[in-house]
């Protein structure tokens, strides 16, 4: 609900195939696994900030 | 069940249908139903967390029920201070006393609702349905408190207000809306359907013109109402919140702790706690450093989880490996999630194309949680 999450780092993570299955992200000092759903709410949160020019996503390692 | 038991009271000798429905016409036999509330959780049972959060921003400190600040050493937490018949309550204490620079500031506790439990009142129809809420409340403070429902863009609210009459003391509120009939509500998805706020102190952009009527934009309170952050120490307490269709509060309805848990985890599940070295999944590993497997949830989620862990955790079958694990879901056709891939990595100390268990790493407070609130 228009929470103003601090989202300090977001990383893609790939799966054994290479493909893109999540992001890994430290959201108000926690480490999570952000799904690429946009109805997960740490998602649209990502999405937003990326739009906003105020985050960037890494590739994956 | 309840209408059975009225007519089990009611019957004794009295078999003949006609005699009930007479005593139905009379008015003598009246049925004690309650209407089913949008609410999860209502009477703040289900706290899976179990922490107390400071400086809380959407923050859940019961289950379905966050807390939204931005400001403050505010906490919230479950409280056992609860009005008779209930046995919690959702508290928030304010911390020092101030005065937010920002007209965008919020201080709310809220429960956003599932669209698919909120389609049936035709919300932004010609059609729309009254609602009423009730709820118990206490404050540290009287006065005129704002309560308001909005819809999933928060560019539609309708804000109402209570009045706490007595501090610290359990008083019960009830409150009827009538249905918008304008502005865009989404219909059955996994998505907002309706958010239900109570205000506790938000500035002049979450203040609407006038209470009791619907207006555009994103509103919790009206002017005058108490703002609880003006004051150290403030406590604001609230339970046995419903929200149902009609004109009417029914009786709240406890409902049975395991149904109620289950609904709760549709939203936020939490696995581990069981000991030292709690098993979370098998994986069969792909290289020395990888292994990949699956866990099952409890409960079909409402969409794919953020996934979190805490503490340690090892991988084992035989030869034992400290680990770290990775988490992704997989989406069901309507949306939901029931099946977490478990991804476990090291460094190349596993042995490849064998099947080992991932589980905490002799550490009592490892978990894996995943959080799909609205």
């Amino acid at each position: 609900m228009g929470n103003n999450m601090t989202i300090t780092t977001a990383q893609y993570i790939a799966d054994e195939d290479g493909n893109n299955s999540c992001i890994q992200a430290t959201i108000d000092g926690q480490e999570m696994f952000v799904p690429l759903d946009p109805a997960n709410r740490h998602y649209a949160e990502i999405l937003k900030q990326v739009a906003a020019d105020t985050l960037r996503i890494a590739d994956a390692e | 069940m309840t209408k059975a038991r009225d007519l089990a009271d009611f019957l004794g000798n009295n078999t003949s249908l006609s005699t009930i429905n007479n005593a139905y016409a009379a008015g003598t036999l009246v049925p004690s139903s309650t209407n089913p509330s949008l609410i999860i959780n209502g009477d703040m049972l289900i706290n899976q967390r179990n922490a107390v959060f400071t400086n809380p921003n959407g923050v859940f400190p019961v289950d379905r029920f966050g807390v939204e600040q931005y400001v403050s050493t505010t906490t919230t937490q479950q409280s056992t201070t609860a009005p008779s018949g209930y046995s919690n309550s959702l508290l928030v204490t304010n911390g020092n006393a101030y005065t937010p620079t920002s007209a965008n500031f919020t201080y709310r506790v809220y429960q956003n609702i599932e669209g698919f439990n909120t389609a049936p009142l035709l919300f932004g129809t010609s059609s729309a349905k009254t609602i009423t809420i009730s709820f118990w409340v206490r404050s540290s403070l009287t006065g005129t408190f704002g309560v308001a429902i909005q819809n999933s863009a928060q560019d539609r609210s309708y804000v109402s207000t209570y009045t706490i009459t007595q501090a610290n003391t359990f008083e019960k509120k009830t409150i009827t809306i009538t249905g918008d009939t304008a502005g865009t509500w989404i219909g059955a998805t996994n998505g907002v359907g309706l958010r239900l706020i109570f205000d506790l102190g938000s500035r002049a952009n979450r203040t609407a013109s006038s209470a009791n009527a619907w207006e555009t934009g994103n509103f919790s309170r009206v002017s005058g109402c108490v703002e609880i952050n003006s004051t150290t120490g403030a406590t604001f307490y609230v339970t046995g919140v419903k929200l149902e269709e009609g004109s009417e509060a029914t009786d709240f309805q406890h409902i049975l702790y395991p149904e109620e848990l289950t609904k709760c985890k549709r939203y936020y599940q939490v696995y581990g706690g069981s000991g030292n070295y709690h098993a979370f999944a098998s994986v069969g590993t792909y290289n020395p450093s990888s292994g990949v497997g699956y866990l099952d949830l409890e409960v079909t989620m409402r969409t794919v989880p953020t996934g979190s862990t805490v503490g340690t955790f090892q991988a084992s079958n035989g030869v034992t490996s400290a680990c770290g694990v990775n988490l992704s879901g997989f989406a069901e056709p309507d949306g939901g999630c029931k099946l977490i891939q478990v991804h476990a990595h090291s460094g190349s100390n596993f042995i490849n194309g064998y099947f080992m268990r991932v589980r905490a790493n002799n550490d009592a407070t490892t978990r894996l949680k995943f959080d799909a609130e609205l």
